[in-house]
């Protein structure tokens, strides 16, 4: 890439990324670009599309939960194509690496609330929390069980009583408990993985 | 009365119609409890006695017309009773041999008539009546099951309420009582269920087996033989055949006793008895019973074999088996009689908890655990037909699934099982074990361990709804993800967790485990979300002790480590709170804790060191202060302050110290408080300039930080730099303005401590008079608790040592309320105020206030203290007394027997006690008199006997007494004659200048018998003293001349008596009386 297109691309970037430093931009749009490459992508595209990126929260970050992987994919994506642009990837991994508590807790709310209709419904968190019991007894037993447990979620963090989380319920939980920040599942890389990225990439 | 009749008891299963009463030891039990309640019922309720039954009870009895008298209309086959109701019936009614009776009186007037067959009266009349509730109370009332039982009170209550005639008053007070009969009946058969519930085909099997291998020929043996009347065994271990199952007979045995016939015997659930036997030509056994129904086998055989009773004690068997049965499968090889009674206990002991429980609960309670006392019954009941095994075989079923849900961790815990973790199930009733003190370890995993914590925990009904949910918590603890975990322990976190009834019921459903299990994951939410609770819960004493002995601390310990700073303060501060007790404290130790902990205070360091960054993070100085906390609680142990020390805990201690953060200091004043009692922890915090700091902080505002370190001031201040230091820091004046608030009295107490400590310098003490903290002392002496009394009395004592303080004391009005406390009782108080009290009588004028207070009888009193301390002060405090009081000679002999007293304590064996005493002697000595009568009580002797001693003290203070005791008659002799000149003769070599002047003065004294001269001469005395002569106290000169003079004296004489021209042989008058003209001539110049 040209060395002046990157630094108009460095200097776009850090005006909307405030965490960054301009070198440290400048290094991940760098490994940006070497993972595009490398993931063999369409000529026409301009970003990771969401098995690639998939692909790095896996290798990279270490996370696990392909349902969740799935989620924090459209959590970056934030025009919607379905494919992760390089604003999207310094944006995201903003979040990831130097997130404020209010960056974080937006995120997670993002990734659980997916199709933006700006509630965590029961049945979201049902779909969430499905896998949450080790297998023993029979199906439906299980189903019960989780179905008590989005109960006490739900008892715990819907405020306002209406069956489901907006973003102000939330925000009151994860204030009052930081645990609770990812509550439905983990939506960050662990503070171990995110040292390890940052000593290879800066 | 009518659930327990309808369920409780054991209805023959023969047929139909009139169904009989089957006799057996529980329906005994029913009907004895009915009978009585019946019998009493006249006393007890006079007024219910009276009421007339919606329909008469009525039954066929045995008994004669004749046994009726007074009250009733007899003729010979009808009687009639004088009781009638208000259409004129007779409440009494019978037509041989049918009885109609229409109220409690009259029942219990016959049941008293009836009198040996009272019980079968009883077993025929609710035989004839099964329902007699509905009888007695009408249809309403009657008891259809165990469902609408409770409505059926309601009910009764609604009636109650809607009309209120009297005789619905009494109708539902007799509701009532029969409830309350019926209840106590369930609890009543409870207890037999519960000891027939043993009696399954496992039981007799291992008994049989048992006997069988005590069984044979010889007289050793306890039987000749024992067998199985079938070979057959049922897959339910069941020998007899299935008919007879039903009957929940199990297996007949044929057994020989040496003393007796064959007996056959049948082992039925309900008991073990005789039956009819068996014919050697039949195959069939006669299974009719003809005999009494026995508990188990082994009673019988006691009762029927003499020789049987005799061996089993001899084989100690008896043991074997009773541990066998209640501890089910506890093996004990060799049996230990005194362990023998123990376990039989144990399930009474359950018993009673229940019993206790219905009979305290309210109302609503009991009716639920009577239908918990019911659903066991039904499951005994269960169990009791013929195909008993299938049942069985389901209830375990049943409890073995139960048991997977509850403690599923063993499979699948998050990342990292833990092997060794118990079952919730086995934790619960590890805690049942404890409380009952059941003694043996051994206990293994089985069906029927498992009964005694199920049955507690139906018991266990009516607990408080948080029991159930932080149970279903819990499960989700064991069984979920992460997420699912982390969301299960913040909707715990939501729990009070401060009350104990949800610590314990965390502990009880198993939580505990569970929670340190999580700690070993790799989870940091989940480790956070565990520590915060355990953190909280860990308030409990109780839980604080699980936490230890389920391995909780070297878990904390290890995440001391952790590169999250949150979870470090987490397992700083939990730890906090476990090592309250000195196992956990050691615990810590030795799993590297105070290391770790130590480290956490460096927070410099910390900083440096690579952490994660996360959104739990806390700042360094936090971790510190968690640090701090945590070293607080574990230097309450003496080892641990070593560690601290060792560690360079002070070091880290003392820069953590120059913050300004309260919330920081607090624990560390507190944990540098706690290791200053130790010597060297105190030389290393006199290293790190710590009471600059410590005095910095005694004008903080906080009280409680105020306290610590007045109390850290006053372990230190033990050291004489460390008390220069106070001053030079200014320390003395915060101190004395702390004493005028006085509404702390812990803080009083330690402020005062320290000034306690600090005026033991004279300096500091004149310090204190400036700062008018003298007055306030003094101000302190009343109303005040007696920890704060102790301190100020010695801190008075302490500034009494100045003159000018002396004057103050006296002045203030203090000697006073100080001579009030030498009546009290508290030890160190009364060391601390004969102190003081003595050092006020060294001013005259203050010693006049004293005698006239007749405080010197008190300190003489004293002396009959059994402590030592006391008795030494109190003995010292008198020198001064009897130095300074008026005509202290009169004053001494005034007190009887005082002067005996203070003669025996000279057999003490302790110094301190043995210096005062002699002390106090040289003083009484003073005056002739007495010392004419301490004297007769043998002081020479006494004295001579602890001469041999090495203590300098009492070596200067018994010297001194001995040159006193000189002055009476012979003294000086017996003093020879006890060996005492020798010794103090050795006394001269010490090294204490004190010792020397007074040896020397004593020696002077005894040399002027020529025996003692030469006996110095002997030892050496004559080169010491010469020394001596040298020095530059003019006492010690003086003394050491004369003495020298003496030897000298005498051996003059002895030379000029070796000369012929005088040949008087008795050397000794003419060295006393050439002694005496020299001596007049040493006094002139």
């Amino acid at each position: 890439m040209e060395q002046r297109v990157l630094k108009k691309l460095v200097k776009s970037i850090s005006s909307m990324v405030k965490s960054f430093k301009k070198s440290e931009i400048e290094c991940l749009i760098r490994i940006f670009h070497s993972l595009v490459k490398r993931a063999d992508v369409r000529l026409d595209n301009t970003g990771l599309d969401r098995n690639a990126f998939q692909a790095i929260l896996h290798s990279v970050f270490g996370m696990t939960d392909d349902m969740l992987m799935n989620r924090v994919f459209f959590a970056f994506d934030k025009d919607n194509d379905n494919y992760i642009n390089v604003k999207e990837w310094v944006k995201g991994l903003s979040v990831f690496l130097r997130g404020t508590f209010e960056e974080k807790l937006k995120f997670c709310f993002e990734v659980y609330c997916l199709n933006g209709d700006g509630y965590i419904s029961r049945e979201k968190i049902f779909d969430m929390l499905k896998n949450g019991l080790h297998q023993q007894s029979p199906e439906e037993a299980t189903d019960e069980r989780i179905k008590e447990l989005v109960d006490i979620a739900l008892n715990k963090m819907d405020y306002d009583n209406d069956g489901k989380i907006s973003f102000s319920d939330f925000e009151k939980a994860v204030k009052e408990d930081r645990l609770l920040l990812e509550v439905f599942g983990p939506c960050f890389p662990e503070a171990k993985n995110c040292l390890d990225f940052e000593a290879l990439a800066f | 009365m009518g659930v327990a009749l309808t369920r409780a008891t054991q209805w023959s299963a023969a047929g139909h119609g009139t169904r009989t009463l089957e006799v057996t030891p529980l329906n005994e039990a029913i009907l004895t409890e009915i009978v009585m309640f019946v019998e009493s019922f006249i006393y007890k309720h006079p007024q219910e006695a009276k009421y007339v039954f919606v329909e008469p009870l009525e039954w066929k009895t045995d008994l004669d017309p004749s046994a009726f008298g007074s009250g009733y209309i007899v003729s010979e086959t009808t009687v009639n009773s004088e009781d009638v109701d208000k259409s004129g019936q007779p409440l009494l009614f019978l037509s041989v041999p049918q009885i109609k009776i229409r109220s409690f009186g009259q029942l219990s007037r016959f049941l008293f008539m009836a009198k040996s067959t009272k019980l079968t009266e009883a077993q025929a009349c609710i035989e004839a009546n099964r329902n007699p509730v509905a009888k007695i109370l009408g249809l309403d009332y009657k008891v259809i099951d165990e469902i609408s039982e409770d409505s059926s009170v309601l009910s009764i209550l609604d009636k109650i309420t809607k009309d209120d005639d009297p005789a619905s008053e009494t109708k539902m007070k007799i509701a009532m009582l029969l409830k309350q009969l019926d209840l106590h009946l369930l609890n009543h058969t409870l207890k037999h269920i519960s000891l027939e519930i043993r009696l399954n085909p496992g039981t007799f099997k291992n008994d049989i087996e048992l006997l069988k291998r005590f069984s044979g020929k010889g007289k050793q043996t306890v039987l000749e033989f024992i067998d199985y009347t079938s070979d057959y065994e049922f897959s339910n271990g069941c020998r007899a055949p299935p008919w007879r199952q039903l009957r929940g007979e199990i297996c007949y045995v044929l057994v020989k006793p040496h003393d007796a016939e064959i007996l056959c015997v049948t082992c039925s659930k309900g008991g073990v008895f005789l039956n009819g036997g068996k014919t050697d030509d039949e195959e069939e056994v006669n299974y009719e019973r003809t005999g009494e129904i026995y508990k188990d086998l082994v009673t019988l055989l006691r009762e029927k074999s003499a020789i049987f009773s005799e061996n089993m004690s001899k084989q100690g068997f008896l043991h074997v088996r009773s541990c066998h049965l209640c501890t089910e499968k506890v093996r004990v090889s060799e049996g230990q009689q005194k362990e023998k009674d123990q376990p039989d206990e144990t399930p009474r002991k359950t018993e009673d908890a229940t019993l206790h429980k219905a009979s305290t609960a309210s109302h609503r309670s009991a009716l639920e655990s009577s239908r918990i006392n019911l659903g066991k019954k039904q499951m005994t009941k269960r169990l009791e037909p013929s195909l008993n095994w299938k049942t069985t075989v389901d209830a375990k079923g049943k409890r073995s699934s139960v048991r997977d849900t509850q403690g599923g961790k063993h499979e699948g815990r998050l990342e990292k099982p833990r092997p060794s973790i118990l079952p919730g199930i086995a934790q619960f009733r590890k805690s049942v074990q404890k409380v009952e003190d059941i003694i043996s370890d051994s206990t293994s995993e089985s069906e029927e361990d498992e009964e005694p914590s199920e049955r507690r925990k139906e018991a266990n009904a009516d607990l408080p709804s948080e029991y159930w949910q932080i149970q279903k918590l819990v499960k989700y603890l064991k069984r979920g993800n992460q997420t699912a975990t982390v969301i299960a322990l913040c909707s715990m976190k939501d729990f009070k967790l401060a009350q104990e009834t949800c610590q314990l019921a965390i502990r009880n459903v198993g939580g505990l485990e569970v929670l340190i299990n999580l700690l070993e994951t790799d989870e940091v939410k989940c480790q956070i979300g565990s520590l915060q609770i355990l953190k909280e819960i860990s308030h409990n004493p109780q839980i604080r002790r699980n936490i230890v002995e389920l391995g909780g601390l070297p878990v904390m310990v290890n995440i001391l480590d952790s590169p999250f700073k949150c979870l470090k303060c987490l397992a700083a501060e939990t730890i906090a709170n476990v090592a309250k007790f000195r196992r956990a404290r050691r615990a810590v130790r030795r799993h590297g804790g105070i290391t770790k902990l130590v480290a956490l205070l460096d927070h410099e360091q910390n900083s440096t060191e690579p952490t994660y960054s996360s959104l739990y993070e806390t700042k360094d100085v936090e971790v510190a202060r968690c640090g701090a906390l945590a070293l607080w609680s574990c230097s309450k142990s003496n080892g641990n302050k070593e560690a601290i020390r060792k560690t360079g805990g002070i070091h880290l201690l003392a820069q953590l110290l120059k913050t300004s953060h309260e919330n920081m200091l607090i624990p560390v004043v507190g944990t540098l408080q706690e290791c200053a009692s130790e010597e060297n922890c105190r030389a290393a915090i006199k290293a790190e300039r710590i009471i600059e700091n410590l005095v910095k902080n005694l004008n903080s505002e906080n009280e409680q930080l105020q306290e610590h370190c007045a109390m850290a001031i006053y372990q230190c201040a033990e050291d004489e730099e460390t008390r220069h230091l106070m001053r030079r820091h200014g320390g003395l004046k915060p101190l004395a303005s702390l004493l005028n608030e006085t509404d702390n009295k812990e803080r009083l107490a330690a402020v005062t401590g320290a000034i306690w400590k600090c005026s033991i310098s004279k300096e500091n003490a004149t310090k204190f008079r400036k700062y008018k903290a003298i007055e306030t002392l003094v101000g302190l002496l009343t109303d005040q608790p007696e920890e704060v009394l102790v301190n100020v009395v010695g801190a008075l004592g302490e500034c009494c040592q100045e003159q000018e303080n002396r004057v103050i004391i006296r002045k203030c009005g203090g000697i006073q309320p100080l001579v009030k406390l030498l009546v009290g009782t508290n030890q160190a108080l009364l060391v601390n105020v004969t102190k003081a009290v003595g050092a006020c009588a060294v001013e005259p004028e203050s010693m006049m206030i004293i005698d006239s207070l007749d405080a010197v009888r008190l300190l003489w009193s004293l002396l009959k203290s059994p402590h030592p301390e006391v008795k030494a002060s109190a003995a010292w405090a008198l020198c001064p007394c009897i130095q300074n009081a008026k005509d202290a000679g009169e004053m001494v002999r005034s007190f009887i027997g005082g002067l005996e007293l203070v003669v025996s304590l000279l057999k003490s064996d302790n110094k301190e006690v043995l210096a005062s005493v002699c002390a106090a002697i040289t003083n009484i000595a003073k005056d002739q008199e007495n010392l004419a009568i301490i004297t007769d009580y043998g002081v020479v002797p006494l004295l001579s006997k602890i001469a041999n001693t090495t203590d300098d003290k009492l070596r200067q203070h018994l010297a001194e007494a001995i040159s006193r005791c000189c002055m009476w008659g012979r003294n000086r002799e017996a003093f020879g004659e006890h060996r005492a000149v020798g010794l103090l003769v050795r006394y001269l070599k010490s090294n204490d200048a004190n010792v020397h002047r007074a040896t020397a003065q004593a020696l002077y004294q005894l040399s002027e018998d020529a025996d003692n001269c030469i006996t110095m001469h002997e030892n050496g005395a004559v080169k010491l003293l010469l020394d001596m002569i040298g020095s530059s106290d003019h006492d010690l000169q003086e003394a050491a001349a004369g003495c020298i003079s003496n030897i000298r004296r005498l051996a003059l004489a002895i030379d000029k008596a070796r000369y012929p021209y005088n040949s008087n042989r008795h050397y000794k008058l003419p060295s006393i009386t050439q002694h005496r003209t020299c001596h007049s001539h040493a006094q002139e110049p």
